[in-house]
C-alpha cells in the first residue's frame, strides 16, 4: 500500500471523527446570546433554542421556593421573569442589582427557565473609583 | 514614591529598547562590547523592575491608599499575605509581575550563557527584550500601576481601600497565579532560542538540547498552576467542580497542550532527526498561545469568571501577536532548507508513528479547545449571531481525545522504532490488555454501566500495567546481575536512565489523575432546606445537622452550620460549612467543608438561610475518587523531577557521537 495512503487514512479518520463530534457538540450546547428585548419578541418557534440572556437582577425580586429560585431580570424598562432550577448552587455574587447571565430556554408562558446562572458583581476584580479620578503622576 | 516607581518603569522601557537595538547592531557590526552592553542592560531592567515592584508591594502592605491600585485591591482588614498577593490581584500589578518575571528569567538566561552560544545569544537577548519592551509599554503607558487618586487637582487620601475580591482571599491566591505566570513567561525562553537558531541557520540540535530542561521546568510550573487552580475551584467555589471549561481555564490549558506535544516530538528530533519544522512550529505556537492567554484574561473578548475589567489593552496584544506570528512564519518558510528531516516514516506500527499520532491528537484537542473558546467571536463574525458553547461541547470532543491519548500512552513507549511486527506487539500487550478487560468486565458485572467510565478505567489499567511491566522487566535484569532486591534494583534502574523512567512515572501520574476524572461519572448530589437539629441521608452517609453559629471578625461576618457525619453508625466527625459576608465588599462567600478520603469526598456547602430565615439551605455532594487527581499530580511532580536529574550513565545518542561534537555535548550536559 502507498505510504501516504497508509498514514493518510487513519489521520483522515481521526480528524473526521473529531469534526463530527464537534459539530454535534455545537448543535447540543450552542447557546444564542439574546437581549431581553429580543427574548420578549421571540415567537413560539424558538422555544427549543438554548438562549443566554443578560441583565440586572431587579431589587427584592429573588424568591426561593424549595429548589427553585425565582427572580426578575431587568434591562432599562424591560423585565423578564426567570425561574432557576439547576443543581449547581447559585454563585455568591448573585444578589439584588448584580449583573447576571441566565442560560436556558423560554417557556410557552413567557417565563424563562434557566438551568445555569452566572453573576457578575457590579465591581469585578477591578473596582471603578466612583468618588475620585486617577491621575498619572508623571503628567 | 510613586514617582520613583513610574520613573523606574520608564527607564526599564528605555533599557529594553536599547538592549534590542544594541544586541542586533553589535552582532551585525561585529562589536562584542555592544552585545555585552545589551546583556548588561538586561540586569539593569531587572533591577529597575524590582525597584518598581518593591515600591508597589511596600505601598500595598503599608496601606498607601492615595494610590489607585492599592485603594482598589487592598484594605486594612486583610491579612498581610493577601496584601502582598494583591500585587497580582489586578490588571496593572499583574502586568508588572509578568514583566518582572520575564526580566528575572532573562537575567538567568543571559548569566548562564554568558560564555556560550556567542553567535546565537545576541538574537536570544533581542527576542527576550522585544517581548520585555512590549510588556513594559503596557505598564508604562496603558495600565499604569502607580496612578494616584485625585479630586479636582488635589491628590486625595481615603481612609481605607476596597480590598481584594473575597473569592481571592484563599491561600492558593498566594501561589496559583505565580505558578501559572512562571509557566506562561517561561515559554518565552525556548521560543527565543528556537528563533535565534533559525536566524543563525543552525540545524536545531543546539537549541533543543539547551531548552529541553528549561521547557520541562516551565511545563511543571504550568501543570502545577493549572492543578492549583483546579483545587482552588473545588474547595472555594462551592459547586464541587475542578474544571468548568471557562475561557481563562482554557487559555492556560492551550499552551500546556502544545508544550506537552513539544516535549514528545522533541524526542523524534533528538533520536531520529525528524520533525524539525514541526518542533519550531510547536514551540512558537506555545509562546503565542501564552501571549494569547494573557490577553484573553485582560481584554474582555470573552466572558469569564476570571476576567479583569474590559479595557483597550486587547488592541496592543493583537498587534504584538500579529507582528510576532508574521515574523515567525516568514522566518520558518525562509529557513525550510535548514530544517530537512534526516529520516522518513516507514510503518504505521512504529514508535515514530505513535509520536506522530500523539502530536496530531494533542494538536486536534488544542484546536478544539481554542475553537470552542472563541466560538462566540467566530460565530458573530460569520453569522452575525453570537453563539457560545460550553461544557457539553468540550466534554463531547475532549473525552474521546483523552481516551485515545491514554491508549497511545500505553502503546507508544513499548513499540519498536522504525517498524514493529504484529507478533511482538501481541507479546508486549497481551497481559496489559487482559488486565484492562478484566477490570472493565468486573466493573460491568458489579453494575457500572457508564460507557466512558468503563473505557477509561480499562485504559488506565492497561497503561498502568505496561508501565509496571517495564519497571519490573528492567529491574529484574539488574537484580539478576547484582543480586540486590527488586526495590533497590528499580531505584538503580531509574537512576540509570532518568529521562525514560521519569517519563514513565509522569505517565503513571496522568493515569492516576484520569482515574480521578473518571470518578465524575459517579457523583451524587442533593440540595435541601433543613431545620436545625434534624437528620438526613446521602448515599451511605447520615448527616445530623446542628444549630447555626454566628460571629464576626475584622474582615467578615460568618455563620457556621455544624453537620455531624456518620456512615453505618460509625462516627466520622463534624463538618462545618461556613457562610461569610465580607464587610468591605458586602459580598457573601461560602466556605465549603470537605471530608477528603481516598475513595470519595463528602462535600458540604452552606448556601445561606431559606426565605423565612428558619431553615438552612444545605448542598451536599459525594464525589468519588477526586483525591486521585491530587495524588496523580504529585506523581507527575516526582516524575518530572526525576526527568530533570542527570542520569547516572550518560545516555548519549549514537547519532550525536560524531568526533568533535562529543566535547561540546559534554559541556552542555554539565550545565
Amino acid at each position: 500500500m502507498n505510504k501516504y495512503l497508509k498514514f493518510g487514512l487513519p489521520i483522515a479518520a481521526i480528524i473526521g471523527t473529531l469534526g463530527w463530534l464537534a459539530a454535534g457538540g455545537v448543535r447540543d450546547s450552542g447557546t444564542y446570546y439574546k437581549t431581553i428585548a429580543e427574548v420578549n419578541k421571540m415567537g413560539q418557534d424558538t422555544l427549543e433554542k438554548r438562549i443566554r440572556v443578560g441583565g440586572d437582577v431587579a431589587p427584592n425580586s429573588i424568591v426561593r421556593e424549595g429548589k427553585d429560585v425565582k427572580f426578575v431580570l431587568m434591562q432599562d424598562q424591560l423585565r423578564l421573569n426567570v425561574v432557576y432550577s439547576g443543581i449547581d448552587p447559585l454563585p455568591d455574587t448573585f444578589k439584588d442589582g448584580a449583573q447576571a447571565l441566565a442560560d436556558g430556554k423560554l417557556g410557552p408562558d413567557g417565563v424563562f427557565r434557566a438551568s445555569k446562572i452566572q453573576a457578575k458583581c457590579a465591581s469585578k476584580y477591578e473596582a471603578k473609583p466612583s468618588m475620585a479620578k486617577p491621575v498619572n503622576p508623571n503628567s | 514614591m510613586e514617582n520613583i516607581g513610574s520613573l523606574a518603569i520608564l527607564l526599564a522601557f528605555c533599557f529594553a529598547v536599547y538592549s534590542v537595538v544594541a544586541s542586533i547592531a553589535g552582532k551585525w557590526g561585529r562589536r562584542p562590547f555592544l552585545v555585552l552592553s545589551a546583556e548588561r542592560a538586561v540586569y539593569c531592567i531587572w533591577a529597575l523592575l524590582s525597584t518598581a515592584a518593591g515600591i508597589l508591594i511596600y505601598a500595598l502592605i503599608s496601606g498607601d491608599y492615595r494610590m489607585t491600585y492599592v485603594w482598589s485591591h487592598s484594605n486594612h482588614a486583610m491579612p498581610t499575605i493577601y496584601k502582598f498577593a494583591s500585587w497580582w490581584g489586578g490588571q496593572e500589578g499583574s502586568l508588572l509581575f509578568w514583566s518582572w518575571l520575564l526580566a528575572s528569567y532573562s537575567s538567568i538566561v543571559v548569566f548562564r550563557n554568558r560564555r556560550r552560544f556567542r553567535d546565537m545569544m545576541p538574537y536570544v537577548t533581542a527576542i527576550l527584550m522585544a517581548t520585555q519592551a512590549f510588556f513594559i509599554i503596557l505598564i508604562a503607558f496603558v495600565a499604569k500601576p502607580f496612578n494616584v487618586l485625585e479630586e479636582g487637582r488635589l491628590i486625595v487620601n481615603v481612609g481605607d481601600g476596597q480590598g481584594l475580591n473575597p473569592l481571592l482571599q484563599y491561600w492558593t491566591m498566594v501561589i496559583h497565579p505565580p505558578m501559572l505566570y512562571l509557566g506562561y513567561v517561561g515559554f518565552v525562553v525556548p521560543f527565543a532560542f528556537a528563533i535565534a537558531s533559525l536566524i543563525t541557520k543552525q540545524p536545531g540540535e543546539e537549541w533543543i538540547k539547551t531548552t529541553r530542561r528549561w521547557t520541562l521546568v516551565t511545563w511543571l510550573f504550568q501543570t502545577t498552576g493549572i492543578l492549583l487552580g483546579a483545587g482552588w475551584a473545588y474547595a472555594v467555589l462551592g459547586w464541587g467542580g475542578y474544571w468548568g471549561w471557562d475561557p481563562v481555564e482554557n487559555a492556560s490549558l492551550l499552551p500546556w497542550i502544545t508544550a506537552t506535544a513539544f516535549l514528545h516530538s522533541v524526542m523524534m528530533q533528538e533520536k531520529k532527526g525528524m520533525m524539525k519544522v514541526w518542533n519550531v512550529v510547536l514551540v512558537s505556537t506555545t509562546f503565542f498561545l501564552c501571549i494569547f492567554g494573557t490577553m484573553l484574561t485582560r481584554s474582555g473578548v470573552v466572558n469569564s469568571v476570571h476576567a479583569f475589567a474590559q479595557s483597550s489593552i486587547g488592541t496592543y496584544f493583537t498587534t504584538f501577536l500579529a507582528i510576532g506570528i508574521a515574523g515567525t512564519v516568514f522566518l520558518i518558510l525562509n529557513r525550510l532548507d535548514y530544517l530537512k528531516s534526516e529520516a522518513q516514516l516507514e510503518s504505521v506500527l512504529s514508535r515514530e508513528s505513535t509520536f506522530l499520532f500523539n502530536n496530531l491528537i494533542l494538536l486536534a484537542s488544542c484546536f478544539a479547545v481554542l475553537w470552542g473558546t472563541l466560538f462566540p467571536v467566530i460565530s458573530e463574525a460569520i453569522t452575525g449571531e453570537k453563539i457560545s458553547v460550553d461544557a457539553p461541547f468540550f466534554n463531547r470532543v475532549e473525552i474521546p481525545i483523552a481516551m485515545f491519548l491514554l491508549l497511545l500512552t500505553g502503546v507508544g513507549p513499548l513499540i519498536a522504532w522504525r517498524r514493529s511486527s504484529l507478533e511482538s506487539l501481541q507479546k508486549a500487550f497481551m497481559w496489559p490488555l487482559l488486565a484492562g478487560v478484566a477490570v472493565a468486565g468486573t466493573l460491568a458485572v458489579l453494575g457500572v454501566h457508564h460507557i466512558y467510565a468503563l473505557v477509561s478505567l480499562m485504559l488506565c489499567t492497561f497503561v498502568a500495567v505496561t508501565v509496571f511491566m517495564e519497571f519490573v522487566k528492567g529491574a529484574s535484569a539488574i537484580k539478576q546481575k547484582s543480586g540486590t532486591n527488586l526495590m533497590t534494583a528499580m531505584v538503580e534502574l531509574t537512576h540509570r536512565n532518568t529521562r525514560r523512567y521519569g517519563g514513565y512515572l509522569v505517565h503513571m501520574g496522568i493515569v492516576i489523575m484520569f482515574v480521578g476524572f473518571t470518578g465524575k461519572a459517579f457523583d451524587k448530589d442533593m440540595t435541601v432546606e433543613v431545620a436545625p437539629n434534624s437528620s438526613l441521608q446521602l448515599g451511605r452517609y447520615e448527616l445530623h445537622v446542628g444549630g447555626v453559629e454566628e460571629g464576626t471578625t475584622e474582615n467578615y461576618q460568618w455563620s457556621k452550620l455544624p453537620v455531624a457525619l456518620s456512615k453505618n453508625g460509625e462516627d466520622l466527625g463534624t463538618l462545618e460549612p461556613e457562610h461569610r459576608i465580607y464587610l468591605a465588599q458586602k459580598q457573601p462567600t461560602s466556605e465549603v467543608a470537605i471530608r477528603r478520603n481516598l475513595n470519595e469526598d463528602v462535600y458540604l456547602n452552606f448556601a445561606g438561610m431559606s426565605a423565612d430565615g428558619q431553615r438552612a439551605v444545605l448542598q451536599a455532594y459525594v464525589f468519588p475518587l477526586v483525591t486521585c487527581i491530587w495524588i496523580g499530580y504529585w506523581v507527575v511532580f516526582m516524575g518530572t523531577l526525576i526527568c530533570l536529574t542527570p542520569s547516572k550513565m550518560r545516555m548519549i545518542w549514537a547519532r550525536t557521537q560524531v568526533v568533535g561534537v562529543a566535547e561540546k555535548h559534554a559541556d552542555i550536559r554539565q550545565n
